[in-house]
């Protein structure tokens, strides 16, 4: 893109001299590599070491003597059905919780977009407003709610997630919609197709790549979530909360928690490199959401 | 949309679709229509966003039952209350160093990646922290953070540079079995009396670990007094067993070896240095005559690096927001990585080709062109460091949280722990959350204002 009209200017020196030009930034971005990367490694390691080597010696050293690593810490985690049902939990939270939002958004930004109501603007600026409300602001009143109508733990996480999705998600689908020509919508109403016919056959299919970055970016947000889970989900917690009840005593049950924890890094890392293109536009777009 | 279609020369096909889609503007009517693709998503903002925001925000005026007004009491609390301010304290950390660290890494990272081939790698390198949850990231950190150098990675690399430096003895925490005889200077130990040529000094040590012994140890004699030499020996002044005695070098007890040993003449001055050998035996050969002192300086005695402590009170919060940092970097260099990308190369060029140093475009073009995306950039972040709660609960060990605590940490203490928890108090702490990010939603209404205007 830009890049090209560059190169037609700016004759191009010898590769050899570029790269000696640029070893300081080279060495930098190995430093940053190494420091990104190390941590993460770290993770990896531990969830592979028996737990008695933990509080005597560093997950690097895994690597040099004798065989170290095992499955074992897996084994004991898929024997405590707590733990292996808490990645049931999540899932059993993070779909509906992804669904319902994009079915509400998507009925809500068709009506912002092409049908005509009192209060339009109004009631759109208002959504617009709620969109950064912390969702803090509602876990008291909530949970106040939740404690007379009693839902179960994984409907009382899911159901706040979604609501909490929506004003952000009909923003990012009016936005897109905008985008859509009016004549595709004109020429279907003159065939005599009705708005319902037109949301579902015309307007949907089209707008795949907004609903797929919003997708995306709510399943992360759902699955990494901790503090609605730790609040709502009571005896039926996602990893995120069981992970978390075991690190009162990090040192004795490192082994558990690393291992936990490297599992429920993998759906996300799944989803990161499959759709990373519609995860980077839903992250940016949804990184002040409430 | 609609100005493009209005645009349009009006035929009869635009006439008759005006009919049917573009009704006379001015007074729009609720229609089932309408009704139908709005409810769903009103019932749910309704229920959960709108009515929770009035209802704490009336709870933030009623006591921790529910059932006295108390007006600003609860308020009042939250900027008294020990544990709230210290939370508050935290956030005012957190706001000051995170948003503008994060950025300015942000900034540097775009820039220089615009230089190097491999700039897909290191991108998706550093945003992989944001796909993965918080609370991951937290055991990440933690396990980093372990204090002792042998388990934490972080205190690892610290130890092994400390280390050379300082020089680590081998018999820490050893000290004199016979105090009257060997006193302490500093951390090091010197014979109380004063030695000449053909004399022999005992110094007999305990107290440090039998583990600190090098296998090379042998079992230590009582040295032959030398004319013209200083002899003498270091020795574990213990018989495993029991049945020594105190002051005697007694069978099978060890040498010490690897002990620096010196003599100090009376002007304070290291006359000459050894080492002990394998049965702790030193001997100084050639010596003038005169009274020397025998100095075990206090390297050997040294502690090695311990490890700092991350996780203790003191540290706690940089360390959890070196972590904050680490996960975020990425958001913002792809963020002002996608701003670069699309900058007119024109500019950057006609500078270059004027003459201006790097440097100089950096900082007079690339900067002002990306400064509108670097404030957008900064208040995201403002407004996630404010509700920042799962690194915390994640990275400080259980005994620290007060002194790691944040407000919405402060709010899910409060609120949801510890049996009855208090709402009103919560209440307060959320509002006090919400009013913070009401400068942002204004802004975003008068940006959406002006865009559709």
């Amino acid at each position: 893109m830009g890049g090209r009209a560059l190169e037609i200017v700016r004759p191009r020196r010898p590769a050899l001299l570029r790269l000696a030009e640029n070893v300081p930034i080279h060495v930098f971005f190995i430093v940053a590599g190494v420091l990104w990367a190390i941590p993460a490694i770290g993770l990896l390691v531990t969830s592979f070491r028996p737990l008695d080597l933990f509080t005597v010696s560093g997950w690097w050293t895994a690597f040099g003597g004798p065989h170290q690593l095992s499955l074992a810490n897996y084994h004991s985690l898929f024997a405590s059905s707590k733990m292996a049902g808490s990645f049931v939990n999540s899932v059993l939270i993070a779909v509906p919780a992804t669904v319902m939002p994009v079915v509400l958004a998507t009925m809500a930004a068709y009506a912002f977009t092409w049908l005509n109501f009192p209060g339009r603007t109004a009631l759109f600026l208002l959504l617009i407003a709620l969109m950064v409300v912390p969702l803090q602001m509602a876990l008291i009143p909530i949970a106040q709610v939740y404690a007379v109508f009693g839902p179960p733990g994984i409907v009382r996480v899911f159901l706040f997630h979604a609501a909490f999705a929506v004003p952000y998600a009909t923003f990012l689908f009016r936005n897109f919609f905008l985008g859509i020509p009016h004549e595709l919508l004109e020429s279907a109403r003159m065939d005599g197709a009705r708005d319902a016919r037109i949301f579902t056959s015309l307007i949907l299919p089209l707008a795949f790549p907004a609903i797929a970055s919003f997708a995306v970016f709510q399943f992360l947000w759902v699955w990494n979530d901790l503090l609605v889970g730790l609040v709502f989900a009571g005896n039926t917690p996602p990893v995120t909360v069981a992970i978390l009840e075991q690190m009162r005593n990090f040192g004795s049950s490192v082994d558990v928690i690393s291992a936990a924890s490297f599992l429920s890094l993998i759906p996300p890392l799944l989803l990161f490199f499959a759709f990373q293109r519609y995860f980077v536009q839903g992250l940016l777009a949804g990184s002040v959401k409430g | 949309m609609s100005t493009t279609v209005s645009a349009a020369p009006a035929t009869g096909v635009e006439e008759r679709l005006g009919r049917v889609a573009r009704a006379p503007r001015p007074e729009p009517k609720w229609n089932l229509t309408a009704v139908g693709f709005l409810l769903p998503a009103g019932i749910f903002v309704g229920l959960f966003i709108v009515y929770p925001v009035i209802a704490t925000v009336i709870r933030s005026f009623f006591n921790k039952a529910g059932d006295g007004f108390v007006g600003l009491g609860n308020y009042a609390q939250v900027f008294t209350n020990g544990r709230t301010l210290h939370a508050l304290q935290n956030n005012i950390i957190w706001v000051v160093i995170f948003p503008a660290a994060v950025t300015g890494l942000g900034v540097l990272f775009a820039v220089l990646l615009e230089r190097v081939p491999y700039r897909l790698l290191i991108r998706t390198l550093l945003f992989m922290p944001m796909a993965v949850s918080l609370l991951a990231s937290g055991v990440i950190w933690r396990i980093m953070y372990q204090q002792s150098p042998d388990t934490g990675a972080l205190n690892a690399v610290i130890a092994s540079v400390a280390n050379t430096i300082t020089h680590p003895g081998h018999y820490t925490g050893a000290r004199p079995s016979q105090p009257d005889l060997v006193q302490a200077v500093g951390d090091g130990y010197q014979v109380s009396s004063p030695l000449a040529p053909g004399d022999v000094a005992h110094v007999g040590l305990i107290g440090f670990p039998v583990a600190e012994i090098p296998s090379s140890a042998r079992p230590a004699q009582d040295p032959a007094p030398q004319p013209g030499k200083i002899v003498g020996v270091v020795w574990r002044d213990f018989t495993p067993g029991g049945g020594g005695q105190v002051g005697q070098v007694d069978p099978g007890e060890s040498g010490l070896p690897d002990l620096t040993v010196q003599l100090v003449d009376s002007k304070g001055v290291v006359a000459a240095q050894t080492q002990s050998d394998a049965t702790g035996d030193f001997a100084f050969a050639n010596m003038n005559g005169g009274s020397y002192r025998l100095v075990l300086p206090a390297q050997n005695f040294h502690p090695p690096f311990g490890g700092v402590q991350w996780l203790g009170s003191s540290l706690v919060t940089p360390a959890i927001i070196l972590a904050a940092i680490w996960v975020w970097v990425g958001f913002a260099t792809v963020t002002i990585g996608a701003g670069l990308a699309t900058m007119s190369r024109d500019l950057l060029e006609a500078a270059r080709v004027d003459g201006a140093t790097e440097w100089q475009v950096f900082r007079r073009v690339t900067v002002p062109l990306l400064s509108p995306l670097m404030i957008v950039v900064f208040i995201t972040l403002v407004i996630n460091v404010l509700k920042i709660f799962d690194l915390v609960l994640a990275i400080a060990p259980q005994s620290v949280i007060p002194d790691a605590n944040v407000i919405a940490l402060q709010l899910y203490l409060v609120a949801f722990t510890g049996g009855l928890g208090d709402f009103g108090v919560g209440s307060a702490l959320a509002v006090f959350l919400f009013l913070l990010v009401i400068p942002v939603m204004a802004f975003n209404i008068r940006r959406f204002r002006g865009g559709e205007a």
